[in-house]
């Protein structure tokens, strides 16, 4: 067998000294106990939210969008914020998954499956705002291209908005078959550890008959491999497509050919926020810490604080193009309603910039970044942050346009609108406190998969070799 | 289907494991499968099985993809109902290029995840046999396929030997079949191969 070996300088990926059977009753405690009054809580409280949601989207489809204040020249206001929202915190899960397997990062292993299940949620969420904004909803399949008889009248395959609807609809896909895949294993797992008739029934069901046979590993590992090698580009994709949606058009604000990267480098600083959110709640409720560690949170909260440095760079770099282009429009866009504290929206700009750059630059310091109190109130700033910043792309852009007798001052939501909103907070929480509790939150035969190369007893195991002098260590490893 | 007889060895350290696969492989034994809680890297190749070609079914379901993208979306918009949008090309492959990636990205997940299931023989409702269940929790699994000139009590005295922590002897269904795990069937009864 060849040499495994790894620094004792790198923190243990788990800590405590685990056996593999440890790992399984640590992972799976939380599914074979009764929910704690905590969780029913927060179940109820995110049903609760969900139920408004379903009724304010009820009247949306019963009275139409009228019932939004949105206005002549804003036409996108919270829903497609929302939506950009949302899909951006999707991406962290598909980074972390995809990106950080294919960069072999040992860390992915404790916060993947969590990260992975939030991406799907988050993008279940996202959906909703554009399928809802359609109005006449039950029309909604016309943007499929089908063969029908209005012509056959085909969907406009140049448009940026068609492309969106095959992106999301991918990466919803993609990931699902990822997450599901990645899945097998550790139910089956819950499986044969069951004791009750009907969780044996359910997860027997649910785990597709998984028997962890050499070859369906070797099968495995090559399926994962490939859905990552696909998913890190697709991940890409879809948030350079979504910035399609504004870099396309032609009104000043938008027009821009840095939105792209920029959007994809928003979109993992909030959704690493939004991971942090989540982990830091599960690893204290189900006693995941050594799991889960600081070790951990600290290399997220490193990854934030590059990707809100990308983004600030990215907001200077705005500045300066609309400035440095001399464009009148560009400029009143930038320089009038966005930069100047008061124009009507310019505390949305200065909440933007003091939550998504300034803020995170105290991850710079090492003490700040293993807080968890400051990460955890950290994570909720950025995405406060990350909010301002699609709400300020859509609505400074907009709501003055080249008419100004159709300008309005404000564009502020209905009830209806941030019910909505509201909504699929509880879509997205109600999902969530459901997985944790059904599901394995951390991906138990990955771990295993570390444990002997990373874990902490390991560690320990190598202090003889880390005191050999580099002659002796050759002498005794070489072939 | 048919029962076959096999005889189980439960290894709890996988540097233990490859040593005992070399053995009782050089000694002539057929080991039908190695059951781990985890992916254990080389075990496959110690067991001479062969590289997985999933990848190459994955390229296939892409490119599948990308012609059905690329073929619909210029059938369409160049030749079945030609639309003139701002005056710009009919064929106008650039802005075809998302939907394109996206398509050929979802063909080969979703072609390579069925092909991993079926490959694999995983579905919902689908049952097998498991020689022990803590082969998802922290146990490897050896079993080894016995012939009629098997000696079980050898085997599994060797297989002991090798450092497995518990050996027994099982009759079992190899394939799959539709049932549930709350309750304890297994169909095909009929003819015992290799008794």
């Amino acid at each position: 067998m060849h040499l495994k070996y790894e620094s004792q300088l790198r923190e243990p990926l788990v800590n405590g000294k685990k056996t593999y059977h440890d790992v399984t009753e640590d992972i799976v405690r939380p599914i074979e106990a009764k929910p704690s009054k905590l969780w029913y809580i927060g179940f109820y409280i995110a049903v609760a939210l969900l139920l408004f949601g379903i009724y304010s989207v009820y009247r949306d489809v019963t009275y139409g969008i009228g019932q939004w204040n949105l206005n002549k020249t804003v036409g996108w206001g919270w829903d497609i914020t929302n939506f950009v929202w949302w899909v951006g915190i999707g991406h962290a899960g598909t980074l972390i998954s995809a990106i950080l397997l294919l960069f072999r990062q040992g860390w992915r292993t404790g916060v993947n499956r969590a990260a992975e299940a939030m991406t799907i949620f988050a993008v279940m969420c996202a959906g909703q705002f554009p399928i809802w904004h359609m109005g006449r909803v039950w029309m909604g399949f016309f943007v499929l291209p089908y063969p029908n008889t209005r012509g056959p009248l085909w969907v406009n395959f140049n448009s940026p908005l068609l492309w969106d609807v095959f992106a999301i609809s991918t990466y919803f896909t993609v990931s699902l078959l990822f997450w599901y895949s990645g899945l097998l294993p550790d139910l089956a797992t819950v499986r044969d550890r069951a004791k009750t008739k009907l969780r044996k029934y359910l997860y027997g069901v649910a785990s597709f008959g998984w028997n962890g046979s050499t070859k369906h590993w070797q099968r495995h590992e090559s399926l994962s491999l490939v859905l990552a090698g696909l998913s890190a580009p697709l991940v890409l994709s879809v948030h350079t497509i979504v910035s399609f949606d504004f870099a396309t058009s032609v009104i000043p604000g938008w027009h821009t050919t840095i939105f792209p990267p920029y959007f994809v480098a928003g979109a993992i600083f909030s959704g690493f926020a939004m991971v942090q959110t989540l982990l830091l709640i599960v690893r204290k409720v189900f006693a995941m810490e050594d799991y889960i560690t600081i070790g951990h949170i600290e290399a997220m909260n490193k990854v934030i604080v590059l990707t809100g440095s990308i983004v600030g760079c990215a907001y200077l770099t705005e500045l300066f193009m609309a400035f440095y282009s001399q464009n009148k429009y560009e400029g009143y866009a930038f320089f009038y309603s966005r930069a100047n504290f008061f124009s009507p929206y310019g505390w949305a700009y200065w909440g933007m910039m003091t939550c998504n750059v300034l803020s995170p630059q105290i991850f710079w310091f090492k003490k700040l970044r293993r807080n968890l109190f400051v990460t955890f109130f950290m994570s909720v700033i950025v995405n406060i942050g990350m909010w301002f910043e699609r709400f300020v792309i859509i609505v400074t852009s907009i709501y003055r346009d080249y008419l100004p007798s159709s300008w309005t001052v404000y564009y502020s939501p209905s009830i209806w609108e941030i019910g909505f909103y509201v909504g699929t907070f509880g879509l997205f929480f109600t999902c969530f406190f459901l997985f944790a509790k059904y599901f394995p939150v951390i991906a138990i035969a990955e771990i295993k998969h570390v444990l002997k190369t990373s874990g902490e007893s390991f560690k320990e195991s190598v202090d003889n070799i880390e005191k050999q002098s580099a002659a002796e260590f050759a002498h005794e490893y070489a072939h | 289907m048919a029962k076959k007889k096999f005889v189980v060895g439960c290894y709890d350290d996988e540097a233990v494991l490859f040593s005992a696969v070399k053995k009782i492989r050089t000694a002539g034994y057929k080991i039908k499968d190695v059951y781990t809680p985890f992916p254990v890297h080389g075990l496959d190749h110690a067991l001479g099985m062969r590289e997985t070609s999933i990848h190459t079914a994955g390229f296939i379901y892409g490119i599948t993809g990308t012609t059905t993208a690329l073929s619909c979306m210029s059938w369409i918009l160049a030749s079945d109902w030609p639309l003139n949008i701002g005056g710009k090309p009919h064929f106008a492959l650039p802005a075809w290029i998302p939907i394109t990636f996206e398509l050929t990205v979802l063909f080969a997940a979703v072609g390579m995840v069925y092909t991993f299931c079926y490959l694999c023989q995983l579905a919902p409702f689908v049952k097998k046999h498991h020689f022990h269940p803590r082969a998802t929790d922290d146990l490897f699994v050896m079993v080894i396929e016995c012939t009629e000139k098997t000696n079980t009590e050898d085997l599994q005295a060797f297989v002991k030997n090798a450092g497995a922590v518990e050996v027994n002897v099982q009759v079992a269904e190899e394939g799959w079949w539709f049932g549930r795990y709350d309750k304890n069937e297994m169909p095909f009864e009929q003819k015992i191969v290799a008794a």
